[in-house]
């Protein structure tokens, strides 16, 4: 087994925590931190496989790297709206989770 | 090996009109996002019809590759009839949208700009941008930024009324969303892995059943049924396409969810080897058969007028899945009906429901609410709106003459004709159903006011863009099928 | 074993520790800096895989800036002890979801373990297509040419989020400035810190940007510093944003989008098309690209970080 195996076995690691963490938790917010663990997992699966391209004196291929930093960015975008989201829920109606709510009495909907 | 196709310049436009549109709209702000965003969304359909007239004309698919670079190391734009049948469904559902959205997303006079306005005026042509991208993108990777702006893109029109009552429903929408992303993106990994590029032309003729593509292949399907809502994934659409309000609903339900179906496309039918398609392809459609079912029945004992169309979206998707088994089995004629009849679902689906959400919007805004039992007098207010919602009812339940009607008789067609005769009794019997609900309202519209109600009447332009999303449904289904060839070309 | 294997190995197990120990975590301040400390960890793993562009966006974007929205939210948010427990999974429901996960990761393991030897690589056609743009980095390369579009695309989706963020705002709040309101603190360490730091950090985030053409840097890494260096002035309430309806910050963060789309379409007058590069104009071209996307990376990213409007116009 060489070094970039066990990273590789580490990044399967991170999805797997990432995804228990996604749906076993309640809070959002900690849904949201598992959601980026769950992302760093993806993109260091990303980064083994470029690892495992190294080659023409590239330490590792540049071009899944390239989709990494791409996706890191995204992902960041991807969390700053899912917060602000989670925000504004908490302060309009206090909830911190994304449980089904109690049927609503049949108020008229605009 | 890819090579720009002499017309292959349109795609670039396509993708590029929306997202400058896009961009300036931001900067201008106030009245003129609205007047960019409808000139571009004008524009945007004349592109998207030039591309598919040059397609049918050409009857082989067009490509453009982005600075030079060849695939591998570069990445090509590519259009071949399911790209060009999308790309114009979502021109014209788009700019009908649009022209819907004038009344209520107008910036009042007197202010220089409003938050909802604003935004509905720059998240048309961004969807625009991000259709053109999942529909016209050539290499998985890319298509999982796409995928990303759909995302966005349609968390914030869903949100646009503000309402306390859509937040919680439209996060855990975004959550789902999420996750289907992460594990598509995953998937593509470990193809790249395996072999050196996400480009899908280059793929097709590289991939075969191993470990990698198999695993790869199980992410990337559950992300994108995950984004497509198919049962028993399905739970966060109804609430989150219901909340959202009525423009962004027929946006979400009609369009949003396509684009991750044609990855779904591109994945089964172009990257997986065809032993997974045969085999898979059975899972995929009985999950599809159940949503059909599922989601009808839940339809139909809806008492809210939003939520039942929403649940109808869930069945109607299903009907989507049914073509992968048939493709992979049939002779070569019978797989060419399977996949015209699937392409014809999604491109009368995604007009018959934006008609019937519109409408159910104009509905719930004519009376107040939208309580499917206290509909009564809502056709003599708004005859054009209830007229124009039994149409795209007739499109769903796949009566003749309509698009709804062209796609479930060629599934039904490719299903006797591979002795799949059992998704025939579900392609029925979920007609039978939508049927039902569709009744149902109809009915209840029909019905005299309730005493003390008081309807009031609503705008006859907003009422005329429903009806012509409806009427296009129908007509469709006018179009002899010889004429659809179109979607045939560069068809698996 | 070697000494670099022992290394991997250990990176990897405290990778994976410090993220069950994020999850298991009592309090959700506790969570976010477990995640924040497996984000730095994942910045060294970024370097022993040979990436250092890539470790240097993790050190700031996936540790840094997620870092500081989640803190900052986690601040604001209190949630009902009752609720949360109402929502959480039974014992049935957690045991299931562990199985999910554990053969999610083990089918990925699999897939991961069966990837072929000797691995597909485009190093060398980077490499090759490296020297005619006549950058010294093939990642940047990679990112501002080869695929171009994937970048381009990137560029639009920040200004997807920023707007997404700012329509979550109260419709009487349109207008006002992003964020809150930060008392200003004249004598504090935060104060202190927000007057010395950015005019270092302004000039390291420049020099990382600058530098990216042809060594691990660029555009998203340098313009992250540079929201850094504009954020910590604004939380010490030395400086106030504009506002969202301002046209020069509206265009501030669409400038990069703007220059590289037109750059890409005056490829077909002057290229062999759209986001080809003329010859021997390329690293040019693609310095004007980057100064103008580092510019609204900064501004987008902060933007991000501050939030919807919350107070209203001259509040």
């Amino acid at each position: 087994m060489t070094g970039t195996d066990i990273l590789a076995l580490a990044a399967c690691g991170l999805v797997a925590i990432g995804l228990y963490g996604l749906v076993a938790q309640a809070e959002v917010l900690r849904k949201i931190i598992a959601f980026n663990l769950l992302g760093a997992g993806v993109f260091l699966l990303f980064g083994v496989v470029a690892r495992r391209g190294a080659g023409a004196g590239l330490a590792a291929d540049p071009v899944p790297q390239a989709m990494v930093i791409t996706g890191l960015v995204v992902a960041f975008a991807a969390t700053a709206l899912a917060l602000v989201l989670t925000l504004r829920l908490y302060q309009i109606t206090g909830a911190a989770t994304v449980a089904e709510d109690p049927p609503e009495p049949t108020a008229p909907d605009s | 090996m890819t090579a720009t196709t002499p017309e292959g310049w349109l795609l670039v436009l396509a993708l590029t009109l929306p997202a400058g549109a896009m961009l300036l709209a931001f900067v201008a702000g106030g009245r003129h996002a609205q007047r960019i965003a409808l000139g571009a969304l004008a524009l945007w359909l004349v592109i998207a019809f030039a591309i598919a007239l040059q397609v049918q004309r050409g009857g082989a698919p067009l490509a453009y590759l982005i600075g030079g670079w060849q695939p591998p190391l570069g990445m090509a734009l590519r259009a071949d009839g399911l790209s060009a049948a999308m790309l114009l469904t979502g021109a014209v559902v788009l700019l009908a949208v649009a022209l819907f959205g004038r009344a209520p997303y107008a910036t009042p006079r007197g202010a220089q700009e409003t938050r909802a306005a604003y935004a509905y005026w720059c998240f048309l042509p961004a969807l625009a941008a991000s259709l053109a991208a999942a529909f016209l993108g050539g290499d998985l990777f890319n298509l999982f930024v796409a995928l990303e702006m759909l995302t966005f893109t349609a968390l914030a029109l869903a949100c646009l009324d503000g309402k306390p009552s859509q937040f919680k429903s439209e996060l855990r929408y975004l959550l789902f969303a999420l996750i289907g992303s992460v594990l598509y993106l995953l998937g593509a990994g470990l193809l790249y892995g395996a072999h050196g590029t996400l480009d899908i032309a280059l793929l097709a003729g590289r991939t075969r059943a191993d470990a990698p593509t198999l695993v790869a292949g199980a992410l990337m399907t559950a992300g994108l049924i995950a984004k497509m809502a198919l049962f028993p994934l399905h739970l966060w659409l109804p609430p989150a396409h219901a909340g959202a309000p009525a423009a962004a609903s027929a946006l979400l339900s009609g369009l949003v969810v396509k684009g991750a179906f044609v990855l779904l496309l591109r994945l089964w039918f172009w990257v997986l080897p065809a032993p997974v398609v045969l085999n898979g392809g059975t899972l995929l459609a009985a999950l599809g058969a159940a949503a059909i079912l599922i989601g009808s029945v839940v339809a139909l004992r809806q008492e809210r007028l939003k939520l039942l169309v929403a649940y109808s979206t869930v069945a109607q998707m299903g009907y989507l899945f049914l073509m992968f088994p048939l493709l992979a089995a049939g002779d070569a004629e019978t797989a060419s009906r399977a996949w015209l009849g699937g392409v014809l679902q999604a491109v009368s689906h995604a007009l018959a429901k934006a008609a019937m959400f519109l409408g159910a919007g104009l509905i719930a805004a004519s009376l107040g609410h939208d309580r499917v039992a206290a509909l009564g007098g809502a056709a003599r207010v708004m005859p054009i709106t209830v007229i124009a919602f039994a149409m795209g009812g007739l499109s769903l339940m796949g009566l003749p003459p309509s698009g709804g009607f062209g796609a479930k008789w060629l599934l039904l067609r490719a299903s006797v004709e591979t002795g799949q005769w059992w998704w025939s009794l579900v392609i029925l019997s979920g007609g039978l159903l939508t049927g039902g609900y569709v009744y149902r309202i109809v009915a209840a519209a029909l019905a005299p006011p309730a005493p003390g109600c008081e309807a009031r009447p609503v705008p006859r332009a907003q009422e005329l863009c429903v009806l012509a999303l409806a009427l296009a449904s129908i007509l469709l289904g006018l179009v002899p099928l010889k004429d659809l060839g179109l979607v045939r070309v560069g068809a698996p | 074993m070697t000494a670099g294997l022992l290394l991997d190995l250990l990176l990897a197990l405290a990778v994976l520790g410090t993220a069950a120990w994020t999850l298991a975590a009592r309090s959700q301040f506790a969570a976010v800096i477990g995640f924040v400390v497996t984000g730095l960890l994942l910045t060294l793993v970024w370097v022993r895989l040979g990436a250092v562009d890539v470790a240097l966006t993790e050190a700031a974007i996936g540790a840094g800036a997620t870092g500081v929205i989640l803190l900052y939210v986690v601040a604001r948010l209190r949630g009902g002890e009752a609720e949360i427990s109402a929502a959480t999974p039974s014992r049935a429901q957690r045991a299931l979801a562990a199985l999910l996960a554990l053969s999610v990761g083990g089918a990925l393991a699999y897939g991961v373990l069966s990837l072929p030897d000797p691995a597909p690589s485009l190093a060398e056609a980077a490499l090759a297509g490296t020297a005619p743009l006549g950058l010294g980095n093939p990642v940047s390369a990679v990112l501002m040419a080869h695929r171009g579009l994937d970048t381009l695309l990137e560029a639009i989706v920040l200004v997807f989020a920023v707007l997404a963020v700012w329509s979550m705002a109260a419709d009487h709040r349109w207008g006002g400035r992003p964020g809150p309101v930060f008392q200003r603190e004249e004598h504090g360490p935060l104060s202190l810190l927000a007057r010395i730091l950015p005019p270092v950090g302004i000039v390291i985030g420049i020099y990382i940007a600058w530098v990216g053409a042809d060594s691990p840097g660029g555009k998203f890494q340098g313009g992250t510093i540079l929201a850094a260096m504009w954020v910590l002035p604004w939380i010490a309430g030395l400086v106030r944003p504009p506002s969202v309806t301002d046209w020069r910050l509206r265009l501030m963060i669409a400038i990069g989008p703007l220059t590289f789309l037109a750059v890409g379409l005056a490829g077909f007058v002057v290229a062999e098309g759209f986001l080809a590069y003329p010859p021997g104009f390329a690293k040019p071209l693609i310095l004007l690209i980057e100064a103008a996307m580092t510019l609204s990376v900064a501004a987008a990213l902060a933007c991000l970080i501050a939030g919807p409007p919350e107070r209203r116009r001259r509040a």
